[in-house]
């Protein structure tokens, strides 16, 4: 039973951590919940539905986008259920007021009044009986609340993704340089670096805010290339000089983030089309944004590469014995070079992201990403020693920093003291690394 | 101190590592002023009861006693402190210190918190003289020589001044020369009163100095015997459960032509003007001192270090080698003298060191095709009788003799036409050995070329058909008929 557990705990401790965090996230947030907009309708729908005959109804709601929803569905969905609406009152109880003297005087009787939680609670509702009879007595149908944790909520859990999407996605190729025993610092200057490169293209030479989707893609193409060809270069600068990567790469930072505020005249660039939000804010697939959808596609690729692929090979074997790995004939310097762009890359891409997110480029943009980035990697179990680590792992890594990020922003916790927590958690998943070595020897 | 105690005492000791029982109730005993030789084949248990002696791995289970009182060895701290020094096979030096900095690590001769680097200076050049080597002091340790780092961990071990000194292999990475300066040390520590536990392979060195030999098999202790009392052949069928008939298997075939020619290769001191030819079907023995350059020829051959002149031909056509890559791309493997910094990544697994060089061939469109590198790992694993518990098991854990194995399977997979081995035996027991001997002939018979490095002259007189001598960079001569040469010949060429 012992070994089993050191086991699952070596393979899976990261993922179960995540999980617990899940679990405890989900037990502080759980919390009273009521459905609003269209799936409240719905359930009033049914709930009239179930009186039977053709009863005769107030919808009721405030004037909230929610509850505008809720109105328009209801107006659609009662009469295909046999229900006649006799009024509608949206915005303040005054409307409703109104609505029951009209009907009042009309002399129509009322059955059922469907609103909203919070116009369920409006005082006119209270005394209808006394103050017009000829009403009848109504029967005030509202959406059934529930116990539900804001964490789990769907809303809430897209939110985390698209959150954390672009730090994962940089932290593919950060995984690959550590994997090789190296370091990138500068991730976060080339992701800011691209943002204002993108709109800069986008603005200067695509038309601006009347730019073409061609256009956009292009500018976003030359960005993300510009910021490999970065990557190419301090690649060489490690490989055929063999300058120490955690200062090339620390002078790539300097001169990236230079760069991005001179390029950008240390302004925000916002002459970008609202059709570029697409990547950032879209959501084509089952409301995922498209930037998670992306995540997991290029996480699914690189798992293949480094755990199918000769090249993946190539990047743990120079990481685990460099000399030994030149002597087996694996071309060393290549391999390198391929890591340090690849990081480079997807920075670009990353920053692309966000300029779409944001609608806007600047060179403010990544600062103390590449820590963040760092963090998800070795949280996610890549040793800093190099030759170990699984792609899997970082995307966990990832997820755990957004999860406490976020939880802690569900219960209230404070950005300073959010910061403590993190560094804590950070060094609880290298210590946890650490004991499983130890476990192993 | 009852009467009559054993200086060391071990009794019952167990040790288990994850999938391996390497230790199961061992019984061993040292007698003060006794040097006792320890013996067994690779995995036999001999590096890991050592190690629970220097309180590296602490023992699951068994008595440890000192003079008869017990200790518990549980720290290397410890270990020194009851007055055990153990030298081990893989060096325990930091590299960027120079040797007297090494040898005085963790116990410093200091006035008022300052180093006194003057006393330690002069006691560590006593210690070296007492060896009889020269050495510079002022250097880091690694720009030694692997010989010169041994002899600053037996410097070490000699400083601590211990009761008990166990040497691992202490031979392995010295010439003879360099050993018989060690025996008049060890005779010297026994002469003390110290107890010595000496560990080699090489079983000549063994009749030389040891008083007694206790015998390991399979993580028990088969036999104790006084040296006297023993035959080599009754030692090795001790160790490996059997009798052996030859150390070194016979050939029969004969080279063929030229294969591999090598001209005018030069780089710095180490290598000036070498050439050599190779022929089909033939092992080339490259014999030497340690240093004289014999290891960094033939990474110039395999293209890890830039030569700064000469030509290397294969077939009469001119290779243009510049890396090991193009090197391999040829068709020429290099089998390093170091497996665990050069030869292997120890924290990957057995399989996937043994893909390493043959991944072009195992995929397709950059994909590994993993059904066939697990067949092909398998067909080798047990063509070498490569002792692991599955293929996922760390290269580093495994015993000396397997990690060689292992290295040897990578290199046989790739079909190299001319197969470069540095010291193929150094550290492995008498039966693997054996079973190398049989490769390399089988290799030699297939047609492929040989060269092979070797530092234990009968192994270079035994296996090779001719032999190439170097000195301080140069080749000093060349014997053409190995079987009947002597080893005095070679040592002549090679003191030249």
């Amino acid at each position: 039973m012992k070994p089993f557990l050191k086991k699952t705990l070596s393979e899976y401790g990261m993922s179960l951590v995540l999980l617990l965090l899940c679990a405890y996230f989900s037990v502080v947030t759980w919390s009273d919940q009521s459905p609003a907009g269209a799936d409240g309708a719905q359930q009033v729908t049914e709930a009239i539905a179930r009186l039977g005959g053709t009863p005769r109804v107030l919808i009721a709601a405030t004037s909230q986008p929610d509850d505008a929803a809720f109105t328009a569905r209801l107006l659609t969905d009662l009469p295909v259920n046999g229900a006649v609406v006799v009024a509608t009152a949206s915005g303040e109880p005054q409307a409703a007021r109104e609505a029951l003297q009209k009907l009042a005087a009309s002399g129509g009787k009322l059955d059922v009044i469907a609103c909203t939680q919070a116009a369920g609670g409006w005082l006119v509702f209270s005394d209808i009986k006394t103050d017009y009879p000829g009403l009848g007595s109504p029967q005030i149908i509202t959406p059934r609340s529930y116990r539900w944790p804001n964490f789990l909520k769907t809303a809430n859990l897209l939110n985390i993704a698209n959150q954390i999407a672009i730090i994962a996605i940089i932290a593919i190729g950060m995984t690959m340089v550590i994997i090789t025993g190296g370091i990138d610092l500068s991730v976060g200057s080339l992701l800011a670096l691209s943002a204002v490169l993108v709109a800069r293209f986008i603005r200067d030479y695509a038309g601006g805010a009347a730019a073409s989707t061609g256009g956009l893609v292009l500018a976003s193409l030359a960005a993300v290339v510009i910021c490999g060809g970065a990557g190419a270069f301090s690649g060489l600068m490690i490989t055929r000089f063999r300058i120490p990567p955690f200062i090339v790469t620390l002078a790539m930072m300097l001169v990236g983030s230079g760069l991005a505020y001179t390029l950008a005249a240390g302004q925000t660039i916002y002459q970008i089309p609202e059709s570029f939000i697409w990547l950032g804010r879209g959501a084509d697939l089952f409301s995922v944004p498209n930037a998670v959808v992306l995540m997991f596609i290029l996480y699914a690729l690189a798992h293949v590469l480094m755990s199918r692929m000769k090249l993946g090979r190539y990047l743990y074997a120079v990481g685990g014995n460099s000399e030994a790995a030149r002597l087996s004939g694996v071309p060393v310097r290549r391999v390198l070079l391929f890591a340090y762009t690849a990081s480079a890359l997807l920075a670009g891409l990353g920053g692309v992201i966000m300029a779409s997110q944001l609608k806007s480029g600047s060179g403010n943009y990544g600062n103390m990403y590449e820590l963040y980035v760092i963090a998800a990697v070795v949280v996610g179990g890549t040793s800093l020693s190099g030759g170990e680590g699984k792609m899997p792992g970082t995307l966990i890594g990832a997820f755990t920093i957004a999860v406490i990020q976020n939880g802690m922003n569900l219960t209230n916790v404070e950005s300073y003291t959010q910061k403590v927590v993190l560094g804590l958690v950070i060094l609880g998943a290298v210590l946890l690394d650490r004991l499983r070595h130890q476990a192993r020897l | 101190m009852s009467a009559g105690a054993p200086l060391l005492a071990m009794r019952g000791m167990v040790k288990s590592f994850p999938g391996v029982r390497a230790l199961r109730g061992v019984d061993l005993s040292l007698e003060k002023g006794e040097v006792l030789a320890l013996l067994g084949e690779n995995g036999a248990g001999k590096s890991t009861l050592m190690r629970v002696l220097g309180g590296a791995h602490p023992a699951d289970e068994g008595t440890i006693e000192m003079e008869g009182k017990v200790v518990t060895l549980t720290s290397p701290q410890a270990s020194r402190a009851a007055g055990v020094a153990v030298i081990y096979q893989e060096f325990n030096l930091v590299p960027g210190l120079t040797a007297v900095e090494n040898i005085f690590l963790g116990r410093e001769v200091t006035h008022a918190g300052f180093i006194g680097r003057q006393a330690e200076r002069q006691r560590a050049a006593e210690l070296f003289r007492r060896l009889g080597v020269e050495l510079d002091l002022a250097v880091p340790c690694r720009q030694l020589t692997t010989a010169q780092q041994q002899l600053v961990e037996i410097a070490k071990a000699l400083a601590f001044d211990a009761r008990v000194i166990v040497m691992d292999e202490p031979s392995a990475a010295l010439t003879s020369h360099e050993v018989e300066r060690l025996f008049v040390i060890i005779r010297e520590l026994r002469s003390r009163g110290i107890g010595v536990i000496y560990i080699s392979h090489r079983l000549d060195e063994v009749f030389t100095i040891a008083d007694r030999v206790t015998i390991l098999r399979d993580g028990q202790n088969v036999g104790e015997r006084p040296i006297g009392g023993i035959s080599r052949h009754g030692m090795i069928g001790m160790m490996v459960g059997r009798e052996l008939k030859d150390e070194f298997p016979a050939r029969t075939t004969m080279p063929g032509p030229v294969r591999l020619e090598v001209m005018g290769l030069r780089r710095g001191r180490m290598v000036q003007d070498v050439s050599l030819t190779i022929r089909r079907g033939e092992i080339l023995a490259l014999a030497g001192l340690v240093g004289a350059g014999r290891t960094e020829t033939v990474r110039l051959i395999f293209g890890a270090d830039v030569r700064e002149a000469g030509e290397i031909r294969l077939d009469g056509r001119v290779l243009d080698i510049s890396s090991p890559r193009d090197a391999i791309a040829a068709g020429i493997g290099l089998l390093t003298e170091d497996r665990k910094l050069q030869g292997l990544v120890l924290r990957h697994s057995v399989r996937e060191n043994f893909a390493l060089p043959n991944l072009e061939r195992l995929s397709t469109r950059g994909f590994v095709i993993m059904a066939e590198e697990q067949a092909e790992f398998g067909r080798y694993v047990e063509q070498l009788r490569i002792k692991i518990p599955h293929g996922e098991e760390r290269a580093g854990n495994l015993s000396g003799g397997n990690q060689q194995k292992v290295v040897l399977a990578k290199w046989l997979a790739r079909n190299c036409e001319v197969l470069i081995f540095d010291e193929p035996t150094r550290g492995i027991d008498a039966g693997a050995k054996f079973e190398i001997y049989l490769l390399l002939n089988e290799l030699a018979a297939q047609g492929k070329s040989i060269l092979m490095i070797s530092s234990e002259l009968p192994e270079v007189l035994g296996m090779a058909d001719r032999v190439i001598v170097m000195h301080e960079g140069r080749i000093t001569g060349e014997i053409e008929n190995a079987r009947q040469a002597t080893q005095e010949q070679i040592m002549q060429l090679a003191v030249a």
